[in-house]
């Protein structure tokens, strides 16, 4: 681990992205995810506006886009399938460069494509701008059930101390001559997988005794840090209102 | 935080227990009727080897464990499912482990869980939070995460989250156990600056001697030694029947000539 300022997806800023109220971020988000997954996909137009868009705010963030771009490729594994459906696609066919493709097939792989990428773009922005507790407020804010927020917060929090845990319990092993090369060997691996277990349980009971200690009486106390202004919610929700004009001209127009 | 007074047989003891035993579901009996009384302002050591029961017994003193015989009394309020949230207020428990006690996304929200679930909000809360966090030198920490603060930081700001609930005493378990010579040293200086009653609970004798004017010996359930620090260090058979040693070429009188020298 880097020992970091905050958490490894969030960059350091202070844009009027930065700034915008986490809440008002996430709704503005959903929404704009909403309306481009919504649009006809033989619209090229809308699509170019929508990454347009993206670039522009990007630029609102202090982001480069080469930054951007280099994270996109998170969604590359999810992505990977589109890529065969020109190839099994059904009905009419198309050569391509000696290839028989699919029509709809190619059609499928540009929906899943086209929209994919916008919307983990749109991820990606927010990621950068948002700070993870922030981002837990913001859930909490837009009254996400409290036991949600907190086991997320949990996992987050207790994920890089059980993750530096099992580090060193690999270090000791292979300090020991552990050399995991075969099947067979993988009893010490398990075995420290059932530790590792183990004592995560345990200091989960840990964790619950200092709570208790603390007044902890089932309910985690309220972030009561006000409400978002109507300037914010604007600021925020212009956003996915001009996607969703978009992507409403994009139904009306299309033939 | 309560006035301190200086330990002159007070009206009302700080705490008091009396006769507690105790034994686990699995059967092992930890507590074997253990007596003790602190004085408000008091700092005291409870001193005794592994297994003595000691972690056992500060167990008892915010009401994770239930007295099963016997008492304890906080401030004169019994130990009791009812009083428990005001127990809980009285005292501030800081365990061995900071990741056990920070939990929350940033520093900020760690510190203010506590009085959060008193019931303090707003305004009340912020302020709480910061005095908290001066007392122990961690203010512009807030907004961190815990999990990205050093270990002697995070050790501090966990004495933080228990020192904004206000209690009348706290309980340290091993404050000194994994920190650096320049960590401990800051935490002693801390946790001497502070107007609290103070039970730690340790086996860095060098430290008990430090902090705490007064110490208890426990070892197998029960209490075995309590007096001056200094003379319960300095009483050769005492330690010895309870696994207890000094660092080689530590002297408790020795010690007390090198605090003259450094304060004076």
């Amino acid at each position: 681990m880097t020992g970091g300022h905050a958490h490894a997806l969030y960059v350091h800023g202070d844009g009027p992205v930065h700034r915008l109220r986490p809440e008002c971020k996430l709704l503005a988000h959903v929404l704009f995810v909403f309306a481009v997954v919504a649009t006809t996909r033989e619209e090229f137009w809308a699509f170019g506006v929508y990454a347009i868009m993206l670039v522009v705010l990007a630029q609102l963030a202090d982001l480069r886009l080469a930054f951007v771009a280099k994270r996109l490729v998170i969604e590359v594994p999810f992505v990977l399938f589109a890529l065969f459906l020109p190839f099994v696609g059904q009905g009419e066919r198309v050569d391509v460069l000696g290839l028989p493709l699919s029509v709809e097939g190619l059609w499928a792989m540009w929906n899943i494509l086209i929209k994919g990428t916008l919307g983990v773009a749109a991820s990606v922005i927010l990621a950068a701008t948002t700070a993870v507790p922030d981002f837990l407020r913001g859930l909490e804010r837009l009254h996400l059930p409290r036991a949600f927020t907190s086991i997320t917060g949990f996992m987050i929090r207790y994920s890089e101390v059980i993750s530096h845990e099992a580090g060193r319990m690999k270090v000791a092993r292979d300090a020991r001559g552990y050399d995991a090369r075969w099947l067979w060997q993988a009893k010490g691996f398990a075995a420290s997988a059932g530790a590792l277990f183990i004592r995560s349980y345990e200091r989960g009971e840990r964790v619950y005794l200092a709570m208790m200690s603390r007044g902890y009486q089932g309910q985690l106390p309220d972030a009561d840090a006000g409400r978002a202004g109507a300037g914010a919610w604007a600021a925020a929700l212009s956003f996915p209102a001009i996607a969703l004009v978009v992507a409403v001209t994009a139904w009306v127009v299309r033939p | 935080m309560g006035s301190a007074a200086v330990s002159t047989a007070p009206p009302a003891p700080a705490l008091r227990v009396e006769r507690l035993a105790f034994a686990y579901p699995d059967g092992t009996q930890a507590l074997f009727g253990v007596d003790l009384t602190i004085g408000v302002g008091e700092r005291v050591a409870l001193l005794g080897p592994n297994g003595a029961g000691k972690t056992t017994l500060a167990m008892h003193l915010n009401g994770i464990n239930r007295p099963q015989h016997g008492s304890v009394l906080v401030g004169g309020l019994p130990v009791a499912k009812d009083n428990l949230k005001e127990i809980r207020r009285r005292v501030g428990i800081v365990f061995q482990d900071p990741d056990d006690q920070l939990f929350m996304p940033t520093v900020r929200d760690d510190v203010a869980f506590g009085p959060a679930n008193m019931g303090v909000r707003g305004p009340d809360l912020d302020a709480c939070v910061v005095r908290a966090l001066e007392a122990v030198g961690m203010e512009a920490f807030a907004d961190r995460p815990p999990h990205h603060l050093s270990f002697g930081q995070r050790r501090r700001v966990a004495v933080a989250t228990v020192l904004a609930m206000e209690p009348q005493i706290l309980v340290l378990d091993e404050p000194s156990s994994n920190l650096d010579p320049a960590g401990r040293r800051e935490l002693a200086d801390i946790l001497r600056g502070l107007d609290i009653t103070m039970l730690m609970v340790t086996h860095d004798l060098p430290y008990a001697l430090e902090l705490c004017p007064r110490a208890f010996v426990m070892n197998e359930g029960v209490i075995v030694g309590d007096g001056p620090t200094a003379e319960i260090l300095s009483d050769e058979a005492l330690m010895a029947a309870n696994r207890l040693e000094l660092p080689f070429g530590f002297f408790p009188s020795l010690a007390e000539e090198g605090r003259a020298r450094r304060t004076g």
